[in-house]
């Protein structure tokens, strides 16, 4: 399977080229970029370890993409996102986030189903890679 | 020039004009805390406007046909909304835009109940006007105050559902009525998978021989977390809790929150009341809450009579609801592009200027309230991306309906194109390209990736829906040399 978190996802995997002029785009709105990796992409892990701070006074997109490839390195397994925050009033939050790198196999989700009574199921969502401890899953 | 009788002779028994009442002041400077409606008035023939203005003036607020001395007991001035300004509509000549202020303390606080009644309460059948109706109002600070607004608003929902920078997906399941429970489930499941953000109930889905609402619910959810694992996304169903009373509304409410729905969805015929109550119940339950604005063409579409859908946007808004169905521009249903961005300023923006252009009147203050999420639904397809989000913009949901579940491939398929298209007119966008001239070509590049996507632009490559629109500006740029 492929996990569609993020903007793009549905496209094909962006290149470099194509990843710096989305990083253009948030600068020119005056957003800090920020780069986010993880080994547990469950839809409700918010936190994803941050690969630095955003990076507020940033203004050439090659800074972000010279830590990316630094991340990469560290981390080529690992879900990578690109993430803008907006510190506008009454936004204040990320404009865009979308994924840069994700591991070479996906192995998805296990949909786990506890029936109740009056026929109500309780859904739990779990990563197959998250069997693993942290750092081992991809 | 005030034309109000002064002193003892006002109050002489009998009937007197309602511009000799003290309802059609002139010389009025509105205060920052008053309220002001803005009504387009046709007075019958030979009523002299400013006698109609001040009609509509005295009986949305203090007055009944004749004198009163019961007046006298109390701060009447005060009370009395006051009509200070009749301009002829430009192109017009049976219509005037009326200008009526009212005190603000005319007005129960957080009761859209309330201000309608006095608003829209008894004016529209007037004799004396032939037609009637409220373009816009301006709602002070101190007022909208008063109003929760939105429980979640577009940042929290975005927050919530990890989703930014890209308008949202949905549709509505069709068909609208006959589906069993069961069947239903299946077009969640397949719609979800594919790509789309949102499934919805359509207005007239809540409890029916076919399929009961519990049904419904159970197999919603099971095809909403069934594809949430499969494509590893938040995703959701506007479970439609409109129902014939309060109780009952509350009760499949609460099954909602039980299972597991991150958003329930209301009707707007259940009144403003009902939509008042069901949003404290949602911000109090961590719901988003959807409004469909089933009826509104009753009285919003006809230019010279009724309420303007720019007023039942800012009352929604101020009633508390997350998203509310706004128009599409190139769909089915009626929709002149700068009315609806008129709108689509008033639900999402925290300050409006007056933009007559657009059909906004006045500067309002939204006073931090949240914001407001509009959805375009309606005769919509992948191939209209480009001008989808030229008109509407990033922060909203487009709901392709009969553009996903009939598609030639299936409804995966037909979700998958329209999410495509979708990622590919947003990366455009950024990049800088100019996507509205360019729209065709992208999304014919993007199919070149994405079959289901070449198969929605060839099957409703010609589908346009172009009609003139009834409810339109009256304001139009005019062309000026410059120096």
């Amino acid at each position: 399977m492929r996990i569609t978190q993020g903007t793009f996802s549905f496209l094909p995997d962006l290149t470099d080229e194509q990843i710096k002029r989305q990083v253009k785009y948030c600068l020119d709105n005056g957003w800090a970029v920020s780069l986010e990796y993880t080994d547990d992409p469950h839809p409700r892990n918010t936190y994803w370890e941050m690969y630095g701070q955003p990076m507020f006074d940033l203004r050439d997109p090659a800074g972000l993409m010279m830590d990316l490839e630094e991340c990469r390195k560290t981390y080529p397994k690992h879900y990578i996102r690109v993430t803008a925050f907006d510190s506008t009033h009454q936004w204040e939050t990320p404009r865009l986030s979308f994924i840069v790198n994700r591991p070479p196999e996906e192995p998805g989700f296990r949909l786990k189903r506890q029936e109740q009574e009056g026929r109500k199921v309780r859904y739990t969502i779990d990563s197959y890679a998250s069997d693993q401890p942290e750092g081992q899953r991809y | 020039m005030a034309q109000t009788i002064q002193n003892d002779k006002r109050y002489e028994a009998g009937v007197i004009p309602y511009k000799k009442m003290g309802y059609w002041e002139p010389d009025y400077q509105p205060i920052d805390t008053d309220i002001i409606a803005l009504f387009r008035i046709t007075p019958q023939p030979g009523v002299d406007p400013e006698e109609a203005a001040a009609a509509v003036a005295g009986e949305s607020s203090t007055a009944t046909w004749t004198v009163v001395w019961t007046d006298r007991l109390t701060a009447c001035e005060k009370y009395r909304a006051k009509a200070y300004r009749v301009d002829q509509v430009p192109g017009n000549e049976e219509q005037y835009f009326a200008y009526i202020a009212y005190d603000i303390q005319l007005f129960e606080p957080g009761s859209i109940a309330n201000l309608t009644a006095s608003i829209i309460g008894n004016v529209f059948g007037f004799k004396a006007v032939k037609a009637l109706r409220l373009e816009d109002m301006r709602i002070p600070t101190a007022y909208m105050t008063t109003y929760k607004g939105p429980p979640t608003g577009i940042v929290v929902e975005r927050e919530r559902l990890d989703k930014f920078g890209r308008p949202l997906l949905g549709a509505t399941t069709k068909p609208k009525l006959g589906l069993s429970g069961r069947n239903y489930g299946r077009v969640v499941y397949e719609a979800l998978k594919g790509g789309l953000d949102f499934v919805k109930d359509d207005e007239n889905i809540n409890s029916q021989p076919f399929m009961h609402w519990r049904d419904r619910f159970l197999y919603v959810m099971e095809a909403v977390n069934k594809a949430t694992a499969a494509t590893g996304e938040v995703k959701g169903h506007y479970l439609n809790v409109t129902a014939a009373t309060m109780e009952e509304m509350y009760e499949r409410a609460e099954f909602a929150k039980e299972l597991g729905s991150c958003i329930i969805m209301i009707d707007l015929v259940i009144g403003y009341t009902a939509i008042q109550s069901m949003s404290n119940w949602a911000r109090k339950n961590d719901m988003i809450l959807h409004l469909h604005r089933a009826g509104h063409s009753t009285y919003t579409r006809q230019k010279n009579h009724g309420v303007s859908f720019r007023v039942i946007s800012k009352w929604m808004r101020m009633a508390g609801v997350d998203h509310i169905h706004a128009g599409t521009v190139v769909g089915k249903l009626e929709g002149d592009p700068n009315q609806i961005a008129g709108f689509y300023d008033v639900l999402r923006e925290p300050h409006n200027e007056q933009n007559l252009e657009h059909g906004v009147f006045f500067d309002q203050d939204w006073a931090g309230l949240n914001k407001c999420m509009p959805v375009a639904s309606g005769g919509i397809h992948a191939g209209q991306m480009h001008q989808l989000l030229h008109y509407l913009g990033e922060d909203t949901i487009l709901q392709f309906g009969g553009g996903t579940i009939g598609h030639p491939d299936g409804i995966q398929a037909g979700a998958t194109a329209n999410r495509v298209a979708l990622e590919a007119m947003i990366m455009a966008r950024n990049e800088g390209r100019d996507y509205m001239a360019e729209g065709p070509d992208i999304l014919q590049k993007a199919a070149k990736d994405c079959k289901p996507l070449q198969h929605a632009l060839d099957t409703w490559k010609d589908i346009t829906f172009d009609y003139t629109s009834t409810d339109t500006p009256d304001f139009v740029p005019s062309t000026t040399t410059s120096v």
